[in-house]
């Protein structure tokens, strides 16, 4: 036997998996609740304690961690057109694992740089114009910041052109050239600055959130929860070169105060005559919906789908959910207690994922042309995906999961999203996959097996 | 000598690719950094494309016939943008029917675009207008 442990330091819960990679077998798992103030060190032995009660004492080769507390990776980005590469500048960031704070497109004022800096973000990532385009705007973006104190390190992936300037002008900051992120119009370049971000979380942010404090305990804290979880989703889809993947899916992580949704998929057009319009997306692709969450963000989910859809589903009259859901936005702690609140957490949940996955596909819509029928893709094309990947309490902790996920599939309503057509939903009902992303970065076969093994197949 | 930019593509609802592509070819070969939008192009589009790539000029071609109403604003739209006085041109079967050139030409130019082509022109004659209206040297030709 030869145990290793995966740990994940989020912002209210340490948790711990303990897996066999001889065997390829999970052990267990345990959490344990963390408050800020506490060591991080204290929440990580609590939930060991938890895990050795039920598997016994295990003597640990190796331990990895991901880590989403103190806020997570939280990143500013700033680009010129606001579709353009401002946007990829966001893509970049989310796909890093980031909590992305802001977004600037154009040149900043002063009022922004003000905003940047008591924002206190962990780093910021500047871009704007193609290699050999427009210079001006970051230019004039890297002077405004070069006249205030650094706060953070800076990751340059603009024009590359203007490159070492922007680097002389922000001498007193900590830059980090790397590669533009829209290289050609319209042809996205988001690895080398997710590689980037990536390392300076490694080497500094880590130290600056003191949990470094575990790292006596750790051989390493590879990488903020999201990526981690990017990871697995990419591993689980395209597999290894010994053992094969399940082929692309669209994954949802649905939170108490943010729904993540991850897509592996080119998202190609099916239909012929169709046009794609605006930025090519990556294919490995995350998207954070920081106003839809089953507690902090609960009147979220209900301005975007509207009370009466939760009445409809959840069978409670309009005025009754819209006081369960002031109580819960209230006690964030709160679990379900009988069929009605229950009831109303299943209908929440449904168009949580529902919203979510809404705003991360694309759309198509029939254009009219003298030429006849034309159709205008926005986005991935999700129809053809056919695994979809659900996780986060509201969706494991119910025996109706699969009715929740099959809100991620298209619906007669919405005929223009390009959400999956018909799906198989697996669930992740031990929590197991930002471990699985983590062991994957040196037992991937072990991963993706132990993944196959342990997600669990959700019918309607 | 650096090469000059321009943005192109096929304006409105029209969906005709061939002509664009031949367009691209021509323009690139004749040294000209292209980036081409394809078809069924937005104002905005053409113009975030050229705030991006710094470009000097924006190549508009339409070939249905609702070239007028959709290029309307479009020099205004520019101006708001921040590209004062990027060079526009226009060319294809830009209006409906069969009208006298001149007066076409009259009213695209009031709606502030610097050139404007008619039907059949070949790609030479607008690749002539560029090099003189951008001050540039066709490529020496290299041996490969």
């Amino acid at each position: 036997m030869k145990p290793v442990l995966l740990m994940d330091f989020g912002s209210t819960y340490t948790k711990v998996t303990a897996v066999d990679v001889d065997s390829e077998t999970l052990l267990g798992t345990a959490s344990s609740y963390t408050t800020v103030q506490t060591d991080i060190g204290e929440g990580l032995q609590n939930a060991l304690n938890i895990l050795e009660q039920k598997t016994g004492k295990l003597d640990f080769s190796e331990r990895y961690a991901c880590s989403s507390a103190a806020g997570g990776l939280r990143m500013i980005t700033s680009g010129l057109v606001p579709e353009l590469t401002a946007e990829a500048a966001k893509q970049a960031s989310l796909g890093a694992g980031a909590k992305v704070i802001r977004v600037y497109s154009y040149e900043l004022t002063k009022k922004d740089v003000a905003e940047i800096v008591s924002s206190h973000p962990d780093m910021l990532l500047l871009v704007g114009g193609t290699d050999g385009g427009n210079s001006e705007c970051i230019l004039a973006n890297a002077r405004k910041l070069s006249q205030v104190e650094p706060i953070c390190p800076v990751v340059i992936a603009g024009n590359r052109n203007c490159a070492d300037e922007c680097e002389e002008l922000l001498e007193n900051w900590e830059t980090h050239v790397c590669e533009n992120v829209m290289p050609k119009f319209n042809e996205l370049n988001i690895e080398p600055a997710q590689h980037e971000i990536r390392q300076i979380f490694l080497n500094r942010i880590i130290h600056a959130k003191g949990l470094s404090k575990a790292a006596e305990l750790i051989s390493g804290i590879l990488m903020p929860t999201p990526a981690a979880m990017m990871a697995a989703m990419q591993l689980l889809a395209e597999g290894t070169k010994t053992e094969s993947g399940i082929g692309e899916l669209v994954a949802v992580d649905l939170g108490g105060a943010t729904t993540d949704v991850y897509s592996i998929a080119d998202g190609m057009p099916t239909q012929s005559n169709t046009i794609v319009k605006g930025l090519m997306e990556p294919y490995a692709k995350r998207t954070v919906e920081g106003d839809i969450g089953m507690r902090y963000s609960i009147w979220g989910i209900v301005d975007a789908a509207g009370i009466d859809r939760v009445s409809q589903l959840s069978g409670i009259a309009p005025e009754r959910a819209k006081e369960m859901i002031q109580f819960l936005s209230e006690n964030t702690e709160t679990l379900p207690k009988d069929q009605e609140w229950e009831n109303l957490d299943f209908a929440l949940a449904s168009l949580a994922v529902e919203t979510a996955v809404a705003r991360h596909a694309g759309t198509i819509e029939q254009v009219y042309t003298p030429m006849g029928l034309a159709y205008s893709q926005i986005g991935k094309d999700l129809t053809p995906v056919r695994r979809v990947v659900v996780t986060g309490g509201a969706i494991i902790h119910t025996k109706r999961t699969g009715e929740i996920a099959s809100h991620s599939l298209q619906s007669p309503n919405q005929p223009g999203s390009l959400r999956p057509a018909d799906a198989k939903f697996l669930v992740d009902r031990k929590y197991i996959l930002a471990a699985m992303g983590l062991l994957g970065q040196y037992y991937p076969d072990t991963a993706l097996r132990i993944m196959k093994k342990e997600l669990a197949e959700a019918t309607e | 000598m650096e090469k000059k930019t321009l943005v192109m593509g096929v304006i409105g609802a029209d969906v005709h690719a061939v002509g664009n592509k031949i367009l691209y070819h021509a323009f690139t070969a004749a040294g000209f950094n292209c980036v081409n939008l394809g078809v069924m192009v937005s104002q905005e589009e053409y113009i975030n494309a050229a705030i991006e790539s710094n470009a000097d000029v924006i190549v508009v071609s339409s070939l249905y016939g609702h070239g007028e109403l959709d290029c309307r604003g479009m020099r205004e739209k520019c101006d708001e943008a921040g590209l004062k006085g990027i060079l526009l041109y226009v060319g294809g079967n830009i209006v409906v029917g069969k009208q006298p050139f001149d007066e076409v030409e009259k009213r695209f130019k009031a709606m502030g675009f610097d050139r404007v082509f008619g039907p059949g022109t070949p790609p030479e004659t607008t690749i002539a207008a560029l090099y003189e209206d951008l001050g540039v040297q066709p490529p020496e030709e290299t041996e490969e």
